[in-house]
């Protein structure tokens, strides 16, 4: 029955829409795709300009929203968890801290969150010409933050001992663990991974001929009172103000799931521990953790799923993002709307099932295994 | 299992309803747009979100512009008052799927006339009530007084969705500059943040930026450049698929103009009836059947001219009075030196 009802409707909608548009001389095609967009795009991760095509935009609004939503999850985990374990501190002052936090920025809506970062802290912010330095090397100005571009000689020899550093590190891992099993033999795995990853670099440094050199940001002048920083990076300041905005927000409710997951772990678990000799250390990263994250990490994937639908904002405040680029210019030039608009909706579903993929395979890696 | 085939029945019968519905709606009747806005009582009408002289609300809600007028000449010649239309905001990115969707029967929201909107997204364009051109907006201090001064690096805050967005391409392009497009979606945002120094330049159609350099902070800082670097013919557009509707809309523009054109305002349109030329005569409804192939009575275009005024007045109530461009450049009657030009009401 409810199949049947389902398939009609969505039936009656499509044909519809077939005579509407038929009525109306709309084409529907998807070859506009391969058309040449004549526009061009503030920011873009690869080469981009009006002569490629709408297919290329659509990757460059897409590869915006996906490094505006990495930043953000990123950002926002670690403040979460730094705020949600604040919140459990028996100091008052930090404890109290971290609720107002929390209270504060989850209880405003996020557009005027980031209309407050982008207007209110974009006036604030001096215009190029006035900017103080950073540490002598990075410009935070009005016009975006401009930093420093790293210049590598022999990049791939680099590239190398790094990689020659995980491989390292993760061995040592192993032989740890079996260590640890047949005869209970503690290794400082960490002190020899952190020293693995800087003394590997460090090397090709030294003899490998690898060599690092910075191109500082310099002042130009366009007009009598217009300037701007040539060379290096720019960071525009809609992607800064859009970060900032989603990681800020988004934090609050981590920090609620990381309270939670603590707060859910019962206090005999972390008496029983701690009497059979373990150290509060270890009682934290052997008992605690393990559990905790058992209930962190299911509403967590809820918010970084939130984070990445909300960062469609963007198209408010102008940064580039899958929704400004793609279904608000490329649409508006091709009249595409029914093409353009499924097409945007099938990617933010394949984002957002990527992302719960993902995190329902670590859920389940860190999930009771029953021996 | 009874229960259930009764269910199904009915949804079946829903079903086949809804479907002759459409199919018969779909039926080619002559301008179904005209009859559901007489049956309705009013014109739905397109606007843009606010932009001074072209169409916007006051405090009390009270729409004005001269893309206004050409909807209130729309209701005062179908509808008999021009008060009756309701407008819908819309921004630059909605306002082609509200037209072809049906949410509005006339968009009229300072859009460009250009040929692959014409022809490819089930638009028609009828006519033009504004001849404009993309331009340039630099701050005073910044001793820039001619595009040709623009350099590599500088940032531009414009719309997205308009035609501006092709123009600037097309331009620094050909200039060989480097420039860094910084686009929104919504016009206030964008001035707001060319007003708080994000960009170097504002970039949009002359008219617009007359207009919004009003809701700057300090409007004497800012200059519009003399160079004008595309062609922005601005008009109303109606649904493709109803000529007699499309008609309406271009004659109610085209006898706002051709009113200017034999002097005939809202004051003395009535007296006008009583004119020795024809021509003055056919446009007040005293002579001909000017209304019948509309499907109109004959004193449509009288009530126009009466309600809403002549395209002068209109220019002058909405754009020169409100000094966003009193001179009135290409949009003054070919006969004083424009190109505002219309055919002929016979």
């Amino acid at each position: 029955m409810t199949v049947i009802a389902v398939v009609l409707v969505f039936g009656f909608f499509t044909y519809n829409a077939q005579v509407n548009m038929e009525n109306r001389g709309i084409d529907f095609g998807y070859g506009f795709l391969s058309q040449e967009s004549s526009f061009d795009v503030q920011f873009s991760l690869i080469e981009y300009d009006g002569s490629h095509s709408y297919f290329r935009a659509y990757l460059v609004g897409l590869l915006n929203t996906i490094l505006v939503s990495v930043i953000g999850i990123v950002i926002a985990t670690i403040l979460g968890v730094i705020v949600g374990i604040a919140r459990l501190s028996p100091n008052y002052l930090i404890n109290k801290f971290a609720a107002f936090y929390v209270e504060f920025f989850r209880n405003i809506p996020l557009l005027l969150q980031i209309f407050f970062w982008y207007f209110a802290a974009l006036r604030a912010l001096p215009l190029p010409q006035d900017a103080e330095a950073m540490f002598g090397i990075a410009f935070l100005t009005i016009k975006g933050l401009y930093v420093p571009a790293f210049i590598w000689q022999n990049f791939d020899i680099f590239f190398y001992s790094i990689v020659a550093a995980i491989i390292a590190i993760i061995v040592i891992r192993y032989q740890a663990k079996k260590l640890q099993e047949t005869q209970g033999k503690q290794t400082p795995v960490l002190l020899i991974s952190i020293g693995l990853i800087l003394v590997l670099p460090l090397i090709s440094f030294l003899i490998g001929g690898v060599r690092l050199s910075f191109e500082v940001p310099v002042l130009k002048q366009l007009a009598t009172t217009s300037f701007i920083y040539e060379g290096g990076v720019s960071l525009p300041p809609e992607l800064i103000a859009l970060a900032l905005s989603l990681s800020l927000y988004t934090a609050t409710f981590i920090a609620e799931c990381v309270r939670a997951g603590i707060q859910g772990i019962g206090k005999g678990q972390k008496e029983a521990a701690a009497s059979i000799g373990l150290t509060p250390n270890q009682v934290l990263k052997l008992v605690v953790m393990p559990q905790a994250l058992r209930i962190i990490i299911p509403p967590t994937t809820n918010q970084y799923l939130n984070l990445t639908k909300n960062s469609s904002l963007a198209a408010a405040i102008a940064y580039p993002d899958l929704v400004l680029v793609f279904a608000g210019t490329a649409l508006m030039q091709t009249g595409k709307a029914i093409e353009i608009v499924s097409i945007t909706m099938f990617t933010y579903l394949s984002l957002s099932i990527a992302i719960s993929l993902f995190m329902n395979w670590y859920n389940n890696k860190i999930a009771i295994q029953e021996k | 299992m009874f229960k259930y085939l009764k269910q199904l029945t009915s949804l079946v019968a829903m079903v086949a309803v809804l479907f002759t519905f459409t199919t018969e709606s779909m039926a080619a009747k002559k301008s179904k747009t005209l009859k559901n806005t007489q049956k309705k009582g009013f014109v739905r009408c397109g606007v843009s979100q606010g932009l001074p002289g072209f169409s916007n609300a006051d405090a009390a809600g009270n729409w004005t512009g001269i893309d206004v007028d050409v909807c209130r000449a729309v209701a005062a010649a179908v509808l008999g008052d021009a008060n009756k239309v309701k407008f819908t905001p819309l921004s630059a990115k909605e306002r082609f799927t509200a037209l072809t969707s049906g949410e509005i029967d006339i968009l009229s929201r300072n859009t460009t006339w250009t040929l692959s909107r014409d022809a490819d997204i089930g638009l028609t364009f009828v006519g033009v009530n504004f001849y404009d051109g993309q331009g340039f907006m630099v701050r005073k201090s910044s001793g820039i007084t001619s595009t040709s001064q623009f350099k590599n690096g500088i940032s531009a805050c414009t719309n997205i969705g308009t035609t501006t967005e092709l123009n600037m391409r097309d331009f620094f392009n050909s200039k060989g500059i480097k420039y860094e497009p910084v686009a929104f979606e919504k016009a206030d945002e964008v001035v707001a943040a060319y007003d708080a120094g994000r960009c170097d330049t504002y970039t949009t159609d002359k008219s617009g930026l007359a207009a919004q350099r009003t809701k700057m902070s300090n409007p004497d800082e800012h200059i519009v450049l003399p160079e004008t670097v595309s062609k922005e013919p601005l008009g109303p557009v109606v649904r493709q698929g109803d000529s007699v509707w499309e008609d309406i809309v271009r004659w109610s523009l085209n006898t706002m103009i051709e009113a200017e054109e034999y002097g005939i305002t809202s004051a003395n349109a009535d007296m006008m009836k009583t004119s020795d030329n024809p021509a003055i005569k056919r446009l007040v409804g005293a002579e001909g059947e000017m209304g019948a192939a509309f499907g109109l009575d004959n004193e449509w275009n009288l009530r126009i001219i009466k309600q809403v005024g002549n395209y002068g007045e209109s220019y002058k109530r909405n754009i020169a009075d409100t000094g966003i461009l009193p001179d009135r450049g290409p949009n003054e009657l070919w006969t004083k030196g424009g190109i505002l030009y219309v055919p002929p009401s016979r």
